[in-house]
């Protein structure tokens, strides 16, 4: 990370507020009911997030809460900075949906500048973060918001590709940035 | 000494260095070769080797150079900038250390030490907090800039002199100023907190920084529209208002605070209003702050403070901002008394009886409700609780005679009320007292009134013998009576013990009653009457241990009369508590063995057949428990006679349960805010006696009752300390693998909950039993019970932090495993799933 290293590109960007914890209701205490899988959750899971906010790139309008739509990817870290991909607005709930009765789970993330040369990388994590967390049945796209990076098509197809995606976890320095973006920092 | 390799020898070689520094000897020529010499070692760097037979631990050394290192101000042309080239390296460990060792430095550094070095060392901090991922370099950093601001301000200035602090402040002032503007912006925090830092650390430098922030804040928060931006320097400033505290009174010409008071008051009162409940929040935080500067706060503003509390506590709709409503006025009312009893103790009277005329439900955020719980938090004043408390008891009589669908919750509430009052009330003998006579007095004689008109067939005042309503008065009655003096306990206990021995009703405030009450006589119509016994258990038990009970002899066999033949199990386990409650504390001696005696008398045989075995195995658990506490020498004979009837087909379940009640801490009675008799290591005593017999009664028990003796180990284990139970873990660990098995759910969840704790803390032992752990915490991952699924993925996480050698070879059978709880109805347990799985793939990957 930073610290002694290389300077930041930007070393004062905009912040957002993290979304905090999803409260927990009587109901979902309740032995009997079923809870489907929804936007939330998706956005949820994932491990603790960190007590520094931050950001950087395009200023976006800070939301006060997000609806109840998506918690798996949020506290995802991003692979250059301190920050979680939620922190940096790179992942909303908003852009996630989830139909639990069809099994299907589309993300939609937003690089924070059009030649971010880390969005594959970001998508990458995004996948395995999704492969890891859900069920099998579901089937995933990860894919990046339309019209928010210069080479949004190429990277596309290559999250889409299930071989491209399994060869790259073969690669151990890919698998290692994959791995330190899913770790809970301390 | 600078090619010294062994810690032991290092140790001593500082101590000698420190010794020749505090002795002041005269170094004369040689205070750089000797600064050398040690400084070499800085920092530390340092592993101890395992199996160390030494004990010294890096830290040792960090602590002994670094006390060499800041002993002198000979050194600090050395040292500092040593400590500016390593805060300025890669290595966190480093920068750490030469942090806290510059604040050491401080301590006795003065101007002239620093004067050379204050610009790289303020960009370098700068930097840091500016910059760094790392929570606690960042307040290391802090703590070192306070040091220095409080050095220079306390540095002695001769008449040429240029003061130091004023540069030091501006420098800081000029490189943070600007990001204060920008609330949106990544540096705005770590800016404000190094200005806070450095404010902090005088009332010099704070009148400094202030003059120059807080015009600016409110200048920002005007410009700003947004909540969230207003939130952020609303934030700030209160962080600033929190420093002025510190100072205390401070004198008006000097204060920059006090010039401001107008545009401060109307930028908080604005944050009252918005819609924002955070910034409601931080509206109302800073709104405590400014009400305890001593006269801050004008007349009117504090009257329309108190508006804004009462609306904010009554009206708004987010509990939150509620409740950190009622708390600011609960700690504004003592430096306002007058001000709170007449402006918000009315209003809340007021609307507590116009909301009754309407039908409104009980729901826990009512207007009801909130009007009871303000009336509660704003008593903090002996004055406002002469006042809240009779409006408290008015509207309990209202419930009453009301008698609806909701009475009951409606009462418990006003019990919840009065308890807090109880106990705000404690620390000051005149309220406490006052509060007792009004309150015990009332509430009996009420209660007294309700299981009168119940024995007369009639239905009014039903709701207030029910066992919920009747429970929410025990802590009420019990926080009256703790803290009372011995005279005035005295006092008071002969009037309460009479009343229920020889129903002498007169100290009651209405004592005129159809009927006389006799709870301890035998009769079907007396029913109600009996179940009062728990008030009588919240009073006498909750009484100093020095304050003598009248009549107590003929009480005791009363109550053990009572709690072997009551049917009513409510009663009859409370008239066993007040009984093992009143035990705990007899004096040991000849009284006490012939009561304990009458009391084992009755219970054998209650507990060998009849119809009464539950209710004498209910007194067995209290009393035992009371003997436990204190160490009685018949405690073991009672435990034996438990332990016993584990074995039991009828009791055995019920006997394994008691074992919690034995252990647990009881809300009401036998604990040491009720003046019990309690020693501080019963329950390691406890264990130490009895869980070998608990061991060997498991293994000689019959198949159908083997689970009782699981279920009372992990209540045992349960409660005992985590250090404690580590190291008696290996003999236990077979048992407690054994009861993973065990169908029971509760079984399951303790011993589940016992072994959490032990993975993370004793790894190697745990890694022994790896393969059995990995196969019954995979099993129990599909429990038909939530809570114990959850449990067990918990498990399975905290098997992760076994040495990763050790689960290789079940990571894939693992992760195959959580891929179906993925999946569970609930999310709660998908969270757990989500989290363990991670963990687990994760475990010898590259990057974890």
């Amino acid at each position: 990370g930073p610290g002694g290293g290389a300077p930041l590109e930007n070393a004062n960007p905009l912040i957002y507020r993290r979304s905090g914890e999803r409260p927990v209701t009587a109901r979902e205490e309740d032995d009997e009911l079923p809870d489907s899988i929804d936007d939330r959750e998706i956005f949820d899971r994932g491990g603790p997030g960190r007590g520094r906010r931050a950001g950087r790139g395009r200023a976006v309008q800070l939301r006060s809460a997000f609806l109840n739509a998506a918690n798996l990817i949020r506290s995802i870290n991003d692979p250059e900075h301190p920050l979680t991909l939620e922190e940096l607005n790179v992942v909303e709930q908003v852009r996630v949906k989830v139909n639990d009765a069809e099994s299907t789970v589309a993300v939609e993330f937003t690089p924070t500048i059009p030649h971010c040369s880390m969005a594959t990388l970001i998508g990458l994590s995004i996948k395995v973060k999704l492969i890891r967390s859900l069920p099998e049945r579901f089937k995933l796209d990860v894919h990046i918001t339309p019209g928010t990076h210069a080479s949004e098509h190429a990277v596309n197809k290559q999250l889409a590709d299930k071989e491209r995606v399994a060869a790259a976890l073969e690669n151990s320095h890919l698998l290692e940035v994959v791995n330190q973006c899913l770790s809970a920092r301390s | 000494m600078d090619g010294e390799k062994d810690p032991r020898n290092l140790l001593v070689a500082f101590q000698i260095v420190r010794d020749l520094i505090a002795k002041n000897y005269a170094l004369g020529p040689f205070v750089e070769e000797l600064f050398e010499v040690t400084s070499c070692y800085f920092p530390i760097d340092f592993t101890p080797p395992p199996n160390d037979p030494h004990g010294i631990q890096r830290e040792d050394l960090i602590l002994s150079l670094r006390a060499v290192l800041a002993s002198t101000t000979q050194f600090a042309e050395f040292l500092l900038p040593l400590l500016i080239e390593k805060l300025d390296s890669d290595l966190q460990s480093a920068k750490l250390d030469s942090l806290q060792t510059l604040t050491a430095c401080c301590a006795i550094y003065g101007q002239k030490e620093l004067q050379e070095f204050l610009p790289s060392l303020w960009s370098s901090l700068r930097r840091e907090v500016f910059q760094t991922a790392s929570e606690k370099v960042e307040a290391e950093c802090l703590a070192a800039l306070h040091a220095l601001s409080a050095c220079l301000s306390r540095s002695v200035l001769s008449s040429d002199t240029e003061d130091l602090l004023d540069s030091f402040l501006s420098n800081i002032l000029q490189d943070c100023r600007h990001h204060l503007c920008e609330p949106d912006m990544k540096l705005v925090w770590p800016s404000a907190k190094l200005l806070q830092a450095a404010a902090g650390a005088s009332l010099r430098a704070y009148h400094c920084v202030t003059h120059n922030v807080l015009p600016l804040l409110l200048e920002q928060y005007t410009k700003h529209p947004q909540s969230s931006q207003r939130r952020t320097i609303l934030e700030m400033l209160l962080g600033f208002l929190e420093l002025q505290q510190k100072w205390g009174h401070v004198e008006e010409d000097e204060s920059a605070l006090l010039s401001l008071q107008g545009p401060v008051c109307s930028v908080v009162f604005s944050a009252l209003t918005d819609p924002s409940v955070q910034l409601q929040l931080v509206g109302i935080r800073a709104l405590t702050v400014l009400g305890s500067l001593q006269g801050f706060l004008s007349p009117s503003d504090l009257e329309l403070v108190v508006d804004h509390l009462i609306r904010l506590a009554l009206c708004e709709e987010d509990s939150q901002s509620s409740e950190a409503a009622m708390e600011a006025a609960g700690s504004l009312a003592p430096i306002y008394p007058k001000v709170f009893s007449g402006r918000m103790v009315p209003r809340l009277e007021e609307e507590l009886q116009s909301e009754w005329e309407e039908e409104s439900s009980g729901e826990p955020h009512s207007p009801r409700q909130r009007c009871l719980q303000a009336l509660a938090a704003v008593s903090t004043h002996p004055s406002i609780v002469r006042e809240t408390v009779p409006v408290l008891l008015q509207h309990l009589r209202k419930v009453q005679k009301e008698s609806k669908a909701r009475s009951r919750q409606d009462m418990v509430s006003v019990c919840q009320s009065l308890h807090r009052v109880a106990l705000q009330c404690q620390q000051d003998e005149e309220s406490c007292w006052y509060f007792h006579q009004t309150v015990v007095p009332c509430l009996l004689a009420m209660a007294v009134q309700a299981a009168m008109q119940e024995s007369t067939h009639l239905l009014l005042g039903k709701a207030l013998l029910e066992e919920e309503v009747l429970a929410a008065m025990v802590p009420v009655i019990s926080a009256a009576t703790t803290h009372l003096s011995p005279e005035l306990a005295a006092q008071s206990v002969s009037h309460v013990v009479p009343l229920f021995l020889d129903g002498e009703v007169s100290f009651l405030p209405q004592n005129s009653f159809p009927c006389s009450f006799q709870p301890f006589e035998d009769g079907e119509c007396l029913e109600a009457q009996r179940r009062l016994v728990a008030l009588l258990m919240a009073f006498v038990c909750s009484l100093p241990r020095n304050v003598a009970i009248p009549q107590q002899e003929r009480l005791l066999r009363e109550l053990l009369a009572l709690s072997c033949s009551c049917n009513c199990p409510f009663t009859a386990t409370t008239a066993a508590k007040c009984f093992a409650g009143l035990v705990n504390k007899h004096p040991a001696g000849q009284q006490l063995d012939e009561i304990l005696q009458l009391a084992v008398n009755r219970m054998e045989p209650g507990l060998a057949q009849g119809p009464c075995r539950t209710q004498a195995l209910t007194l067995l658990l209290w009393v035992t428990k009371a003997l436990v506490l204190r160490y009685h020498p018949l405690s073991s004979r009672l435990t034996d006679k438990l332990l016993g009837l584990l074995g039991d087909a009828e009791l055995g379940a019920a006997t394994a349960d008691g074992f919690f009640l034995l252990m647990a801490e009881s809300p009401d009675v036998l604990h040491k805010g009720c003046h019990a008799d309690v020693r501080i290591m019963f329950r390691q005593r406890f264990f130490t006696d009895n869980v070998p017999k608990l061991v060997q009664g498991f293994h000689g028990a019959g198949p159908d009752v083997k689970a009782n003796y699981l279920k009372a180990l992990s209540h045992v284990l349960n409660h005992l300390p985590k250090p404690v139970l580590v190291t008696e873990l290996p003999t236990l660990l077979p048992l407690l693998l054994e009861a993973l098995s065990c169908s029971d759910r509760v079984v399951q969840l303790s011993t589940l909950s016992c072994l959490q704790p032990l993975l993370l803390e004793a790894p190697q032992i745990m890694s022994l039993h790896v393969n059995t752990l990995v196969t019954k915490f995979l099993s129990l991952t599909s429990s038909p019970t939530m809570a114990v699924r959850i449990a067990a993925l918990r498990c399975a996480h905290a098997l992760t932090s076994l040495p990763t050698t050790v689960l290789l070879p079940y990571k894939a059978r693992v992760i195959r495993a959580l891929a179906k709880p993925l999946d569970d109805k609930k999310r709660l347990v998908r969270k757990e799933a989500v989290a363990a799985r991670g963990e687990w793939f994760l475990l010898g990957s590259p990057g974890r």
